[in-house]
C-alpha cells in the first residue's frame, strides 16, 4: 500500500489519482496533508505536487466516461468532507477506467458506489436546505447578509441559485464554520475570507442593520405564528422537516 | 409604511387564509429576467414549516376577509363575528417583495373573500399580480385563487401573470355543497376550470408556432376539497379527483381534513377530531393514481368504499391481490416493481439501474433504501426468499403489521408483552 499526500484541493486530489496510475501505486491511499499523522514510522509517503494538467486529464477522461453529471457527483463527494472521500473517489475512478462504457456510479449493488450515492444524496439535501433556510438581513449599506453553518462545505454549490434569484440586490452569504463567504456585487460573485478581527463583526450584525429590517422580521415572525393551525399540531413532523440545528439562523424561530 | 397597522392586517388575513391547503411552489418554469428579482424552481422550495408540520413556501394571505357569502365551513363567512380587514394592492406587493428579498418565501398565494361581486374581487387580485410582474420585474411564484363567477377576460389576464390558478371545489359532493354553501354550485366552479384548461391547450398549440407566446399559468391549475365536513365516502372523493385529473388537466387535487371551528348544526360537532389520518391516506391514494399507475377502481371497491386506516393503500391493494406476488426483482417490469409495498419510485429506478450490472438480492434492496420490512414478503430472487412462505398465511396482514411502525400508532395503546 502506497500513501499519497496531497494539498487538500480538488485539483490536488485528481493529480494524486493520476499519479496512482502513472507510478503504478495500486493499492494506494490518498490523504490530505493536514489529516496526515506521522505516527506510522514505516510508511514513506509519496508527496503529490498539484498539477493542473494531470488533474484535467483525469477529469476529462471521467467526463467522457460518466458525463458532466458524474464528475459533479464526485465533486460533491469531495465537498462532503467525508473521511472516506478520497478512497471513494479513487474507487469510482478505478471502476470507471475498468468499465469505461458503463455508468458505474449507478452500480448500486457495489458498496462504494452506494456510499457515493448516499453521500451525494445527503449533500444535495443540504444544498436544498440552504436554498430554503438562508435568511437574509438587510444591512445599512443595502447589502442582504446571511450567516450559515452547514454540515458540508456547500457554499460553492449554492452560488448559482442565489445569483439567478437575486440579480438586483447585493448579497453576501458567510459560512461561520469554514470562515469564508460569497459576495454578489450586482455583477459577479466572489469568494471572500475576512480578516480575523472582522469575523466577530460578521457574527453580530445587530448594530449595522437597516432601519426597517427589524420591522420586516417582526412581520415574518407574526405571519409564521398566525399561519399555524393549532388543532393540527404535530411537533414531531415539524422538527423532522425543520431540524433544530438550523433554528438559530431562522428569523421565524428566533 | 405604517408597520403596526400592516402587522394587524397581516395577522388577520394570514389567519383567515391558513385553511387553504395548497402552498406548493412547484411546477413553475419562470426564469429570472436580466436584472429582475426572482426565479422559479420546477421542484419548488419549502422555506419553513409551521408547528403543525405544514410547509411554508408562499406568503399565503387573503386580500380581504370581507365576504358576501355565508358558507357554513368558512371562518370568513358573513355571519361569523370576527375582525375584518383588507390589504391595499401596494401593501401586498410590498410584503411579497420584502419577504422574497430576505429568502423567506418562494412567492405569493393570494386568495380573497368575495366583496361586492366576483369581477371586482378578481380584478383586484389580478392587479396585485400585474404590479408584481410589470413594475417590480418579479419572477417568483404567484398562485391566484380564481373567484367563481369571474369573467373570462379577467381569468385570461390572471393566467398571464400567475403561475398557477385554482378554484376550490370545497365539498366533493353536490348534495354536500348545497347543504353547506347554498349560494355556491359546482357548475360555477367548473366553468372557469374549463376556460383555463382550454387556454392551456391553446397556449401549447401557439407555442409550437411562435417562439414568444406569453406564458399562461405555467404551473397549471389545482383545486381543493374539504374532507369530513359531510358524509362522503373516500371512493367518491377519489373518483371526483380522478375525474378532474382526466377532464380538466389539473396538476394537483388537495384534500383538507375538516378543522371544526364553527358551531353549526349542519357540521360535525366542534369537539370532533381533525381527520388527519384519513387525509393522509387520501394523499397516498392520490399519489398512487398520479405516479404509480393505479386506477381509482383498483384502490377502492364499491363494496368497501373507505380507505383502510391501518395500512397504506398500496399495501392494502397488495394484501387483496396476493396472487400477483411475489415479484421477481431481477426480471419484473417497472410497473410491477412499483406495485411492491415498500418500494417507491426512487428505489424502483435504482433497482432497474443496478440490475444491469448484476443479480440483486434482499441485502441490496435494503442498502438502496427500500422499506424491506414490508417489501421482503412480496419479492423473490434467483435464490430462495424465506419470507415468501408467509404470503398465503391466513394471518399475513398481522405478521406484516407487526414488522412496521406507523407514525400514527398510539404509543399507549400497544399491547404489553408479558415476557
Amino acid at each position: 500500500m502506497t500513501t499519497l499526500l496531497y494539498d487538500g484541493t480538488f485539483e490536488g486530489l485528481f493529480t494524486a489519482i493520476f499519479e496512482v496510475y502513472e507510478y503504478k501505486f495500486q493499492p494506494a491511499e490518498i490523504i490530505s496533508i493536514d489529516q496526515y499523522k506521522t505516527e506510522s514510522i514505516f510508511s514513506d509517503p509519496h508527496e503529490v505536487i498539484t498539477n493542473e494538467v494531470k488533474a484535467n486529464r483525469v477529469l476529462q477522461k471521467l467526463e467522457n466516461n460518466l458525463g458532466k453529471k458524474g464528475v459533479s457527483q464526485l465533486l460533491r463527494v469531495y465537498l462532503s468532507e467525508n473521511e472516506n472521500a478520497e478512497r471513494l473517489i479513487l474507487s469510482a475512478v478505478s471502476l470507471s477506467l475498468k468499465f469505461p462504457k458503463d455508468p458505474v456510479l449507478n452500480n448500486f449493488a457495489n458498496v462504494d458506489m452506494m456510499d457515493i450515492a448516499k453521500i451525494t444524496k445527503s449533500i444535495s439535501r443540504e444544498v436544498h436546505r440552504m436554498h430554503a433556510f438562508v435568511r437574509f438581513e438587510k444591512l445599512q449599506d443595502e447589502v442582504y447578509f446571511s450567516k450559515i453553518e452547514p454540515d458540508f462545505n456547500v457554499l460553492p454549490l449554492i452560488i448559482s441559485h442565489f445569483k439567478n434569484r437575486y440579480q438586483d440586490q447585493k448579497w453576501m452569504i458567510y459560512d461561520l464554520k469554514r470562515y469564508y463567504g460569497i459576495f454578489y456585487d450586482l455583477k459577479d460573485t466572489q469568494f471572500f475570507e475576512p480578516a480575523l478581527e472582522q469575523t466577530s463583526q460578521l457574527k453580530r450584525t445587530t448594530n449595522i442593520l437597516h432601519e426597517e429590517e427589524m420591522q420586516y422580521q417582526k412581520l415574518w415572525q407574526r405571519y409564521f405564528f398566525k399561519t399555524n393551525i393549532p388543532e393540527r399540531k404535530n411537533l414531531k413532523l415539524h422538527v423532522q422537516s425543520l431540524p433544530k440545528r438550523y433554528w438559530k439562523y431562522l428569523t421565524e424561530k428566533l | 409604511m405604517n408597520f403596526p397597522r400592516l402587522q394587524e392586517k397581516l395577522e388577520i388575513l394570514a389567519d383567515a387564509a391558513k385553511y387553504d391547503v395548497s402552498c406548493s411552489s412547484s411546477g413553475g418554469n419562470r426564469k429570472n429576467t436580466k436584472g429582475g428579482l426572482g426565479d422559479s424552481h420546477a421542484s419548488g422550495i419549502c422555506h419553513s414549516y409551521t408547528e403543525d408540520g405544514r410547509c411554508v413556501s408562499l406568503l399565503k394571505i387573503l386580500l380581504t376577509n370581507h365576504c358576501i357569502y355565508d358558507c357554513a365551513y368558512c371562518v370568513s363567512r358573513k355571519t361569523n363575528d370576527i375582525k375584518r380587514a383588507a390589504f391595499t394592492v401596494e401593501e401586498v406587493v410590498d410584503l411579497t417583495i420584502n419577504f422574497y428579498r430576505r429568502n423567506y418565501i418562494e412567492g405569493l398565494f393570494l386568495s380573497s373573500g368575495i366583496f361586492k361581486d366576483a369581477d371586482t374581487t378578481m380584478e383586484r387580485l389580478v392587479r396585485v399580480a400585474k404590479k408584481l410582474r410589470t413594475e417590480h420585474k418579479f419572477n417568483g411564484y404567484i398562485h391566484l385563487k380564481s373567484i367563481p363567477g369571474a369573467s373570462d377576460e379577467l381569468m385570461k389576464e390572471a393566467g398571464l401573470y400567475a403561475d398557477r390558478l385554482s378554484i376550490n371545489l370545497e365539498i366533493p359532493t353536490t348534495a354536500g355543497l348545497k347543504l353547506l354553501a347554498p349560494e355556491k354550485s359546482h357548475d360555477q366552479m367548473i366553468k372557469p376550470m374549463g376556460f383555463i384548461k382550454n387556454e392551456l391547450i391553446l397556449y401549447k398549440e401557439e407555442k409550437k408556432l411562435f417562439k414568444n407566446v406569453p406564458k399562461f399559468a405555467p404551473a397549471g391549475q389545482s383545486t381543493q376539497m374539504i374532507v369530513g365536513a359531510t358524509d362522503e365516502t373516500d371512493l367518491k372523493i377519489i373518483k371526483v379527483a380522478d375525474y378532474f385529473y382526466q377532464n380538466y388537466k389539473l396538476k394537483r387535487v388537495y384534500y383538507s381534513g375538516y378543522v371544526p371551528m364553527l358551531e353549526d348544526k349542519r357540521l360535525p360537532s366542534i369537539d370532533s377530531q381533525v381527520p388527519m389520518l384519513r387525509e393522509n391516506r387520501l394523499y397516498q391514494a392520490d399519489w398512487l393514481m398520479r405516479f404509480y399507475g393505479f386506477k381509482a377502481d383498483e384502490i377502492l371497491e364499491k363494496s368497501n368504499p373507505f380507505l383502510d386506516l391501518e395500512v397504506d393503500p398500496k399495501l392494502a391493494w397488495a394484501l387483496r391481490n396476493r396472487e400477483q406476488f411475489p415479484v421477481n426483482i431481477n426480471t419484473a417490469t417497472k410497473e410491477m416493481i412499483l406495485r411492491v409495498p415498500g418500494i417507491g419510485r426512487k428505489s424502483m429506478y435504482k433497482i432497474l439501474s443496478a440490475r444491469n450490472f448484476q443479480k440483486l438480492n434482499l441485502g441490496h434492496l435494503q442498502k438502496m433504501g427500500v422499506a424491506t420490512n414490508r417489501a421482503k414478503y412480496f419479492v423473490e430472487f434467483e435464490a430462495q426468499n424465506i419470507f415468501n412462505k408467509y404470503i398465503d398465511d391466513f394471518n399475513f396482514r398481522k405478521i406484516i403489521l407487526q414488522g412496521m411502525k406507523s407514525k400514527f400508532q398510539n404509543p399507549f395503546s400497544e399491547q404489553l408483552t408479558l415476557f
